[in-house]
């Protein structure tokens, strides 16, 4: 090891690149120690040890050249007065709190910046800055100098201010805690001894005050359960919200005809505490990853603008105004938009992210190219011809999520405890009502309220957002991020599991190299490691990891030719690296998962690399645990050549796919469907998107839960792919707290209903009974939860 | 017993009060993000002009933050001369 860059933590090797007496890995990175140096920000360096990002390619050219066509700019700003604009951009490398400060002293490093905050959850950053002293493209390039790229894909030009729900729902909080405390105040007296000594003039006044406090609280704060009882009940469902909305109506209506007449102080603290616990429970399950997003479409993973060709000229358009017989150009590392026909140039296409193989591809003129892949290399001229809605894997991402989603979020385990459940306490209500029509008429509606009253299912409610929330919360410590708490009750159900090859159960960057040809001296594998070194390419990276010794020759003309490999001189000596045409002149072999890397050193060809993905090491374990409870099958758009290797893990051999399309892969997941298989995919790129959809739980591995993923309902890191067995069993667990806590929350009601039944619920025995339960039965989920997951996910 | 309506009435207008500010902090976007700000008070308030900061304790930090920034700086310029 050599010393670690001051600026991003990296190994320098044995040469670093030394300014003011301190180690750099790259130029890049001192580069930008040198700005900040300059500008006064070396507190940058001090608040956290090595905070700074690498980089890999520093100039960034005309790449945001479309920041400064009006069109795109007026829908990326939050808002503009000609002088003044701010925009909320997001770098999902803000990583810690040196970022927070760096970004936060904009305004140091450009005067024309006024300022700029963090929003480190959401991993945004908002600029105010002045518009005729910096343009918006000069801030973003000013972000990307010193590393912190934005992040600017189509679909930030259609969603705006998103969270208002979020916002209502913490006012709703707020105004019934309010209102709660208050009632809770003016009742207080009625339930202490003595309470009957109150003059009467006090309790009227403290009834109305009540009264009128609890409007809002009728009105406004718990509208939501409303609405989702009258919407459930319209697809014929009895939504635990049904139980609830009745409870909290006739608690008001019994509590006011009380009140008004004069005869009781009715049920309002009961109430208000009700809605509050309620809504609690309601933020508590719904505080989940705002940086991370599940529903990522191909808006989010294409960029704004495109350079088009017109008359010789390049100019740069909306990706919208894209048309089918366009010529674009597309230049190192940009995204290919649209199904189109190379032109001119030669693709080295990377198509990781769709297929999750890390190995470009390499297109000649004439051939045909898949929108989604990233050019490495020289730049390409294309002809789009199919717009960019219409091109194939835009069309599977936009597929119409099937309907079955929306059944299962209905048919969970609270919907279903909560139709015997509705139907039982009305029975019983109407039955006492009844009952107590024959012996007291003047109670018997008293009775019947009292146990729509009590029975109003709080702590039922309850049980299930606190249970999930915290599950969920635990999963994401553990490293599964989940998209919302039914993806539990669905994963606890599934029966078969279904893997993608590339990049789910192989690692996407470590590589395996085998030297086949004559014995290499170790001057030589020195000799091959500095040239691998200057080069960015993902099979030289792959090579320099996998060669010994870190001390390089100096390189001479060094040359990288794309799609064919890389050249230069050591010592007057010619050393060549790469494909077999570049160095043999004789036609590639066929593509499977090896590949082969030639080196030509001194007039000789000395023999070839074979570089193969490797397996993730974890895999036997995980498979071997999950074959003994699931049906796992492999479905890969690659060729048979490692059937012999997967079989043995497999072991089922009808179980194993090779060639298969994305579109494949989904008809697959439907037919498993139609014979009643809960299937869980588990996919990385973006051909699993139709898949990972269609199928009842979707996982996606990512090396970078931050960088894009498909849309999905759980985010995997991919180190933690060993605890895939243990997330799934932990699934049960949470079920059977939930069903525990339903037990609990039954005797309370059972309690409840034996003073109700005999006419005997005085408001203090609800304002008692109503907090008691809600509260135990919380700190019962939450508590088992925590202590589950310390012994069962480690 | 007539002090207890005043006192009443008091009660609920300073709740009231508390919960106007409550809504009006909600709605200006304060908890929108609930870590930054535990990270942002730590930090040595910077000697440059940031417009989020009151002119006054600008000033205050100005003075008492100059010796400290400047020094590395002209430390940082002899290196560099020495280096050449």
């Amino acid at each position: 090891m050599g010393q670690a860059c001051v600026h991003c933590g990296e190994d320098c090797g044995k040469h670093p690149i030394n300014r003011d007496e301190k180690p750099f890995c790259c130029h890049g990175c001192s580069t930008v120690f040198q700005i900040l140096n300059e500008k006064n920000l070396k507190q940058y360096y001090e608040i956290e040890k090595m905070p700074g990002v690498k980089v890999e390619t520093q100039d960034v050219g005309e790449k945001y050249a479309f920041l400064d066509l009006e069109d795109i700019k007026s829908k990326l700003l939050d808002f503009s007065d000609g002088g003044v604009s701010k925009i909320s951009l997001f770098i999902p490398t803000i990583h810690c709190a040196s970022c927070i400060w760096l970004l936060e002293n904009l305004s140091t490093l450009n005067d024309g910046i006024i300022y700029s905050t963090v929003n480190f959850p959401k991993k945004e950053v908002h600029i105010t800055f002045k518009e005729e002293s910096i343009s918006l493209r000069k801030v973003v390039e000013l972000l990307s100098s010193i590393h912190y790229r934005p992040e600017i894909t189509l679909d930030k030009l259609e969603k705006k201010g998103e969270g208002k729900s979020n916002k209502s729902l913490l006012i709703k909080l707020g105004l019934t805690g309010f209102v709660l405390m208050n009632v809770m105040m003016y009742n207080f007296p009625e339930y202490l001894p003595g309470g009957e000594l109150l003059e009467s003039d006090f309790r009227r006044l403290f009834g109305w005050l009540s009264l009128i406090l609890s409007i809002p609280v009728i009105v406004y704060s718990s509208n939501d359960y409303y609405l989702s009882a009258i919407k459930s009940l319209k697809h014929k469902i009895i939504s635990i919200d049904l139980p609830i909305a009745i409870g909290i109506i006739t608690l008001f209506l019994q509590s006011a005809y009380d009140i008004i007449s004069n005869t009781g102080t009715g049920y309002l603290d009961s109430l208000a505490g009700l809605v509050f616990f309620l809504l609690i429970g309601k933020w508590y399950q719904g505080k989940t990853y705002q940086a991370l997003s599940f529903e990522r479409d191909y808006k989010s993973y294409f960029p704004v603008a495109v350079t088009k060709i017109e008359n010789q000229k390049e100019i740069i358009i909306p990706l919208n105004e894209l048309e089918k017989g366009d010529r674009i150009l597309v230049r190192n590392q940009e995204l290919i938009t649209a199904d189109s026909t190379i032109v001119k140039g030669t693709g080295n296409i990377d198509y990781s992210f769709v297929t999750g193989e890390s190995m470009p591809i390499d297109k000649k003129t004439g051939e045909f190219v898949f929108a989604g892949g990233r050019q490495v290399g020289s730049a390409l001229e294309l002809e789009v011809s199919k717009e960019v809605e219409q091109s194939y894997l835009t069309q599977l991402w936009n597929q119409e999520k099937s309907t079955n989603k929306y059944d299962s979020r209905i048919n969970n385990i609270i919907n279903k405890v909560s139709q015997y459940f509705t139907i039982i306490i009305l029975v019983i209500a109407i039955g006492a009502g009844i009952f107590w029509l024959f012996i007291d008429k003047t109670i018997a509606i008293y009775v019947f309220t009292s146990i729509l009253i009590i029975a109003c299912p709080c702590a039922l409610a309850l049980t299930v957002p606190f249970t999930f929330g915290s599950t969920i919360r635990q999963f994401g410590r553990k490293g599964l991020y989940l998209k919302r708490a039914e993806v539990i009750e669905q994963l606890n159900k599934i029966d078969t599991i279904i893997f993608d090859k590339t990049g789910t159960i192989t690692q996407n960057k470590a590589m395996k190299a085998e030297f086949i040809g004559e014995d290499l001296s170790d001057d030589l594998i020195k000799s091959i490691k500095s040239l691998v070194r200057h080069s960015t390419h993902p099979l030289s990276a792959a090579l320099f990891l996998n060669l010994p010794g870190d001390d390089f020759y100096p390189i001479d003309n060094f040359k990288e030719i794309p799609g064919l490999g890389i050249s230069g001189e050591i010592n007057g000596q010619k050393i060549n690296i790469g494909s077999k045409k570049f160095i043999t002149g004789k036609a590639d072999a066929e593509k499977g998962l090896k590949t082969e890397v030639y080196v030509f050193f001194n007039n000789n060809i000395l023999g070839y690399y074979q570089l193969e993905n490797q397996y993730r090491p974890e895999l036997k374990e995980v498979i071997s645990k999950l074959s003994a409870k699931f049906n796992l099958h492999l479905l890969t758009g690659d060729n048979e050549a490692e059937k012999a290797n997967l079989l043995p893990l497999f072991s089922q051999e009808q179980n194993l796919h090779f060639n298969q399309t994305p579109t494949d892969k989904l008809n697959y997941i439907k037919k498993l469907k139609t014979k009643n298989k809960k299937v869980l995919m588990v996919g990385d790129g973006l051909n699993d998107a139709g898949a990972l959809t269609e199928s009842d739980v979707g996982i996606t591995i990512a090396d970078d839960i931050y960088l894009f993923s498909p849309a999905c309902d759980a985010i995997l890191e991919s180190s933690k792919f060993g605890q895939l067995n243990n997330f799934i069993r932990f699934t049960r667990s949470s079920l059977n707290v939930v069903k525990i806590s339903f037990v609990i929350s039954f005797l309370y009601n059972i309690g409840g209903l034996y003073f109700a039944i005999q006419g005997l619920l005085t408001p203090v025995i609800a304002a008692i009974l109503m907090p008691i339960s809600s509260i135990s039965v919380v700190a019962f989920a939450t508590a088992s939860i925590a202590f589950l997951a310390k012994r069962k996910l480690g | 017993m007539s002090v207890i309506f005043f006192l009443i009435i008091i009660g609920i207008v300073v709740a009231g009060g508390f919960l106007a500010a409550f809504i009006w902090s909600v709605k200006s976007g304060q908890y929108d993000d609930d870590y930054t700000p535990s990270v942002r008070m730590l930090f040595d308030s910077q000697s440059t002009n940031d417009g989020s900061c009151h002119p006054e304790s600008c000033n205050q930090s100005d003075k008492n933050n100059q010796p400290k920034t400047n020094s590395p700086t002209i430390k940082d310029q002899k290196k560099k001369s020495s280096n050449k």
